[in-house]
């Protein structure tokens, strides 16, 4: 085992990360269309970079919150720390065990009962039977699905997946917890337990990676916070700071928009009266 | 780096990652299996009941259709045909292993060989339990005939589902990874199969072929049927493997053989030498091409 002195300073640094789709217009999947493309010089690669160029460096323990509109690259920033996603350009290095509490029942395979299913997923984190085993009746006893261990979970209700779901992702202590949104589902009682296991996970020093739109939740949980719009890393620091300026601005743009509709809205109105005005004299 | 040291700290995407996923490969090997045969009532029996019925079905016509006898033909084609459905059901099945599983790939990372791999391993234990459909066949003809038809020879068979194993894996990775981007692959895969089929000699024999051969000599034809035969044994890894896979269960039965069912040192080697040369192409293309998988599926 690593002890603290030789351990790496940070737990998550990202250099200079760049992420590139296809956006091509028309996805080609058969090779008739590829052929006919190729030979028309079509094949063009209509790239779209979902980051650019993200510096990041996170350190042990600490809570970073993610923040910025829809489609700015949040979830794809979640996805190359988890390793999902490869990116084009830049490194990354990640010194521990990620647990990933982003798409709840994803990798939850509705054919087969509660049991296979912890097992399935527990392997599929990378942790053997024995291992497994060991903590299985505290992964049920977490869910409160004693009664339907041996149940299809695709009679399950969305509630019971979800809590399947949660326990199992977090069957052991992670060094990285990766958290989208707030958890919306289940009942107050198991959503209090969830946020029960979360924060004694964060005194416990883990390190949390946290995507909400939620200013007054991320000013809670989170210390550090990274803002990101289009891709691109518009400020990181200290979380209080980057809500604040987040809020202003993104509240600016708001009454902009807000003031054009308005704006827009007068125009029509003004132009269906006069059609009604014109049709009155026209009678 | 020793290859020990390499097994252990295998790097990412490679294929000796698939060695820290063991669990992971009875876990999916296990669904696969059960999720088969549940709601069946006869269940796993179904594995060595349904190549029995087709084998009967086939055994009537064939020897209906073709004159020529084959010692013991229910034999002969039913180790032809498992030997076939196990390489044939492994690949058709690992094509769509990646696109089958996109909620896995979505949700964390993990060795993406591992999803062909089970498929193929699935198809490897559902041919052994199919053996027992072989086992009751020889045990038939036994008794019917009052000899003994099971010899030592009959393990000789681990070395020929060996190679077809790997074979089964190379040709799998290949076409899973295609399979993401072209998603006609398994079309095309469908037709070619039976094509394969045709060629892998499973309910004639070669031995045919060379009289026909012998017969467009004796016309001053150009003798076709020669040609074909030596395509089909030598290019074709299928018939290699169902050649040595009959030479283990089929020929100790057989007594005189004839030399088209004894396989040569070119047999051998051509069969290792195919098994391993698909497995580096499979698996050097699945490796380049995984990476994107994720913007595809």
């Amino acid at each position: 085992m690593e002890d603290k002195n030789t351990a790496p300073e940070y737990i998550i640094e990202l250099n200079d990360v760049t992420v590139r789709y296809n956006k091509a217009s028309e996805k080609i999947d058969n090779l008739k269309e590829y052929f006919v493309k190729l030979i028309r010089h079509e094949l063009m690669y209509q790239e779209f970079l979902a980051l650019k160029n993200i510096d990041l460096k996170i350190k042990r323990g600490e809570a970073w919150a993610i923040i910025g509109t829809n489609g700015s690259g949040k979830s794809t920033l979640l996805k190359v720390i988890s390793r999902i996603l490869k990116p084009y350009k830049g490194t990354l290095t990640v010194n521990g065990s990620i647990a990933s509490l982003i798409e709840l029942g994803a990798g939850i395979d509705q054919r087969l009962t509660a049991r296979e299913n912890i097992y399935m997923n527990g392997c599929l984190l990378g942790y053997t039977k024995k291992f497994i085993a060991e903590r299985f009746d505290e992964i049920v006893e977490f869910a409160e699905l004693e009664d339907f261990l041996d149940t299809p979970v695709k009679n399950f209700s969305s509630g019971m997946k979800s809590r399947l779901g949660f326990s199992v992702a977090t069957m052991v202590k992670p060094d990285i917890l990766i958290v989208d949104e707030v958890l919306s589902v289940g009942d107050v009682l198991f959503r209090k337990k969830c946020e029960n296991k979360m924060s004694e996970m964060l005194n416990e020093g883990t390190t949390l990676l946290f995507v909400s739109h939620n200013m007054e939740t991320v000013r809670k949980m989170c210390n550090k916070a990274i803002w990101l719009n289009n891709g691109v890393s518009v400020m990181q620091g200290d979380a209080d700071k980057i809500c604040t300026e987040y809020t202003n601005t993104v509240g600016e743009k708001k009454a902009k928009e807000k003031a054009e509709r308005a704006k827009k809205e007068a125009a029509l109105k003004k132009q269906a009266e006069e059609l009604a005005a014109k049709r009155k004299n026209k009678s | 780096m020793t290859l020990i040291q390499r097994l252990k700290e295998p790097k990412e995407g490679s294929f000796a990652e698939v060695f820290k996923y063991k669990d992971l490969l009875v876990q999916l090997v296990t669904r696969d299996i059960k999720l088969k045969y549940r709601r069946s009532f006869l269940g796993y029996v179904w594995s060595i009941l349904n190549p029995l019925l087709i084998m009967i079905i086939m055994a009537a016509v064939f020897s209906f259709l073709f004159r020529r006898e084959i010692v013991y033909f229910p034999i002969y084609l039913l180790a032809g045909r498992s030997m076939f459905e196990f390489v044939n059901t492994a690949v058709s099945k690992s094509l769509n292993a990646i696109t089958d599983n996109t909620s896995l790939l979505k949700k964390t990372y993990v060795s993406k060989f591992m999803f062909p791999l089970a498929k193929i391993t699935a198809a490897m234990v559902d041919f052994v339990f199919s053996l027992g459909a072989l086992i009751l066949v020889m045990l038939f003809y036994s008794i019917k005939d009052g000899v003994m038809l099971f010899s030592p020879w009959n393990l000789g068979i681990v070395t020929v589902i060996l190679q077809g194993y790997i074979f089964a894996m190379g040709l799998g990775f290949l076409l899973a990874q295609l399979h993401v981007f072209f998603r006609d692959i398994k079309y095309i895969y469908n037709a070619v199969s039976i094509m394969w089929m045709y060629c892998s000699a499973i309910f004639y024999d070669v031995g045919m072929l060379y009289e026909k051969a012998q017969e467009q000599i004796a016309q001053g034809a150009v003798p076709f049927a020669q040609y074909l035969a030596w395509i089909i044994e030598r290019l074709n890894p299928m018939y290699i493997y169902i050649k040595e896979f009959r030479f283990f269960i089929w020929a100790p039965t057989a007594g005189d053989l004839p030399t088209w069912a004894v396989p040569d040192g070119w047999d051998i080697l051509l069969g290792i030498v195919y098994a391993l040369a698909m497995f580096v192409i499979g698996s050097f293309f699945f490796k380049r091409n995984q990476d994107k998988f994720i913007l595809y599926v």
